[in-house]
């Protein structure tokens, strides 16, 4: 009788302090007290080094927003999980972010499958989910509350077959693509439907899940297909070792690739067997504008290295949210998220920044060429209807969407 | 043709790592009849011995001493770790039923792979290149077919490796004294061999020789993580019981098999509709064929054990 009692008065307490909670959280909301912002990524896991750049450029944003003092007098809050790079984890974090956290918007997630993971349950709490890097189409059309700073696949895959085509003149590719990663299959579609429409031929496709080791069986079979490039729309973890065992067998074809290469373990991995491979990216460290140079300088101070694309677009993502909440005056979710929908030529270090109607970024994307231990810079290449729709054109200055590259390193030796 | 030689080169390669573990488990059954599911951690604890030993003593650039401290240094540490394995989990238990032991197995296994998690994180980590094949083409044999400087190593190290075993096994006294164990462990103990030493040993030896195939494996591929054991484990566990668990040259038949047969799957499954990504689903269909078909394995005994 007596422990039913305690269990009872136990059971109450539990209920009672659940219930201050909520009413703590639910005041925040609105337009006063901290902004509270969740930020979710890979910390641990096997694309951690994409979850830590990404968490850098955020914290270096909202830092310089509070130390300007804040937005609207309210300073910014960040609230970080760690999803070890898993999608299930990646939903549970933005739950707890959401239910216990009463984060008013969030930031992440690189990965497109942790981001698909995940907005769902932010658009089912109608919390405005921005994210910083996650590139496959599918992330957005969740619902009206997931937006993204970056360009998606399609013009990726776009991108790089354009390259291939018109500036290394191949009329041959082969693919490599990851079989488990939406973004790797998405890229792997886009680019093929891109190439063979501009009369090329993709004569080998392969494919690999994360966490393989041993790459030599598709590679000798795409050897023997005698591709002019190789295209490998996969993350850095497992590109290095590929760009290792294509130099062991002896294939002189270049690699290229996306955004997902970009990590400083890359080179670790691939060593000197990268050099003279491709990646289409969202911005170049080389690129001469003062307000790039002004935030990779400041990156540099901060955090000891160069900022990655990730970190870049970490960055934006923060910019943008502040500047959406201080053109709303408040955090309440449905205003939130039309200003942020409203976003328009945004100044961000990867460019300017227009959502579009299904919530995506429209923006150029860069080609750089892998050199040494460094992504020197190569060409720019604009979106359709933007700038010069041309991919050709290494520049594609006076546009709006995009800012005038850098025009060294254009490649003097092949 | 060339194409072919080539997939077969990247098979046996493979396939000499898998063999390596698989020796490790074959001969850990012959004497315990224990499935040591440890083993795969085992392996993954020597890749990273030899990352650390490398790291530690500044050794990164290309060069077949660094590359021969580091493997030597490697199999130290794992034969201490299979040793300490052995008799702080295994022994203790070794008096109740078998089941407890493959309990016991299974639970070392989570906890050194969580314990490396835990410490230093499951993100990939680059294994110094000491082969110089990130810079180096390989060398030429005919038509498209060549060979890698790593891909040679990985041969002739496992090779020497295993023709040592071998000899320990069939050539010396510590070596009959493991056969006497694997015979009847009771009656070998009565004969006044120090059993507890002998188990000991067995699991030293095939503990290093998995951390070989850490190291060897590494220099192909450099890419090594805390979870890198639990797959190729499992194969090489595939490979030990498709050569008949328990026996030495059947583990290393299997490993071979088990590598070339993935590899081809790899290689050509798509001009007959197999995408590359069931190269591990064929390791598991071949387990559960042999265990319908053939369970001693291709080398077996087919005498039911007396136990």
């Amino acid at each position: 009788m007596k422990r039913t009692l305690i269990a009872l008065l136990l059971l109450t307490t539990l209920f009672i302090s659940l219930a201050c909670e909520r009413r703590a959280g639910g005041t925040s909301g609105g337009t006063s007290g901290p902004i509270v912002v969740g930020y979710y990524g890979d910390l641990s896991g096997r694309t951690s080094s994409f979850g830590q750049s990404t968490k850098n450029g955020v914290e270096m944003a909202a830092d310089e927003i509070n130390k300007a003092g804040g937005i609207n007098g309210r300073q910014i809050q960040i609230i970080t999980e760690d999803d070890q790079g898993e999608p299930n984890k990646a939903a549970t974090v933005v739950t707890k972010l959401i239910n216990q956290d009463k984060v008013q918007a969030l930031l992440g997630e690189v990965a497109s499958s942790n981001s698909l993971a995940a907005a769902p349950k932010a658009q089912e709490a109608k919390v405005p989910m921005i994210s910083p890097s996650s590139t496959n189409p599918a992330v957005t059309q969740v619902g009206d509350y997931i937006f993204r700073v970056c360009f998606i696949d399609p013009f990726q895959g776009e991108v790089m077959a354009k390259f291939s085509a018109n500036n290394l003149k191949a009329k041959r590719a082969a693919i490599l693509y990851d079989f488990n990663s939406d973004y790797s299959r998405g890229l792997y579609q886009f680019f093929k439907r891109s190439f063979t429409s501009l009369g090329g031929q993709i004569v080998s496709e392969q494919s690999y899940t994360q966490g393989d080791r041993d790459f030599s069986g598709q590679l000798t079979a795409i050897r023997s297909a005698n591709p002019e490039v190789i295209y490998v729309p996969g993350y850095y973890g497992e590109v290095g070792v590929i760009s290792n065992q294509t130099k062991q067998l002896g294939i002189k074809a270049p690699l290229l690739g996306g955004d997902g290469w970009d990590a400083p373990q890359l080179w670790q991995l691939g060593g000197a067997s990268l050099n003279g491979n491709y990646i289409s990216n969202h911005y170049s460290v080389d690129d001469p504008s003062p307000a790039i140079q002004k935030f990779v300088a400041d990156y540099k101070g901060r955090y000891g290295i160069l900022p990655d694309a990730l970190a870049a677009l970490g960055y934006d993502s923060m910019k943008v949210l502040g500047d959406a909440v201080k053109r709303a005056g408040t955090t309440e979710s449905a205003k939130l998220r039309d200003a942020i929908g409203q976003t328009k030529n945004f100044p961000g270090v990867t460019g300017l920044i227009t959502i579009d109607q299904n919530r995506n970024a429209v923006k150029p994307a860069v080609v750089l060429k892998l050199q040494n231990g460094k992504f020197v810079y190569e060409t720019t290449i604009a979106p359709e209807g933007a700038a010069g729709t041309s991919a050709s054109s290494s520049a594609a200055p006076g546009s709006a969407a995009a800012p005038p590259p850098p025009t060294k390193a254009s490649s003097p030796a092949q | 043709m060339d194409t072919f030689v080539q997939q077969l080169i990247n098979g046996l390669n493979i396939g000499a790592i898998y063999a390596l573990i698989a020796l490790g488990y074959t001969m850990v059954y012959g004497i315990l009849r224990l499935i040591n599911f440890a083993h795969g951690d085992v392996y993954m604890v020597g890749a990273f011995a030899g990352y650390f030993i490398a790291l530690s003593l500044g050794l990164a650039a290309p060069s077949f001493l660094g590359l021969g401290i580091v493997l030597v240094g490697s199999m130290i540490v794992a034969a201490i770790v299979g040793m300490i394995i052995e008799r702080f989990a295994y022994r203790p238990v070794r008096k109740y039923s078998r089941m407890t032991t493959l309990i016991m197995a299974i639970g070392v296994s989570l906890l050194i792979e969580n314990l490396f998690v835990a410490r230093i994180g499951a993100a990939p980590r680059a294994f110094p290149d000491f082969l110089g094949s990130q810079s180096q083409p390989p060398i030429h044999l005919f038509g498209n077919a060549a060979i890698s400087k790593a891909q040679i190593v990985i041969f002739l190290v496992s090779v020497a490796l295993m023709l040592l075993l071998q000899w320990i096994v069939f050539k010396t006294k510590v070596g009959t004294a493991m056969r006497a164990v694997s015979f009847n462990l009771n009656s070998a103990k009565l004969m006044g061999i120090n059993t507890d030493a002998i188990i000991s040993l067995t699991f030293a030896i095939g503990s290093s020789l998995a951390a070989a195939g850490g190291v060897l494996t590494a220099q192909y591929n450099p890419n090594i993580d805390p979870l890198m054991g639990i797959l190729t484990g499992l194969k090489a566990f595939v490979a030990a019981v498709l050569g008949g668990i328990g026996n030495i040259p059947g583990a290393v038949l299997g490993g071979l098999l088990i590598g070339a047969a993935e590899t081809f799957v790899v290689g050509y499954g798509s001009n007959i509709g197999i995408a590359s990504t069931y190269r591990d689903a064929v390791a598991f269909a071949i387990l559960i064929l042999v265990l319908l078909v053939r369970p001693s394995g291709l080398l077996g005994s087919t005498v039911q054990e007396k136990v």
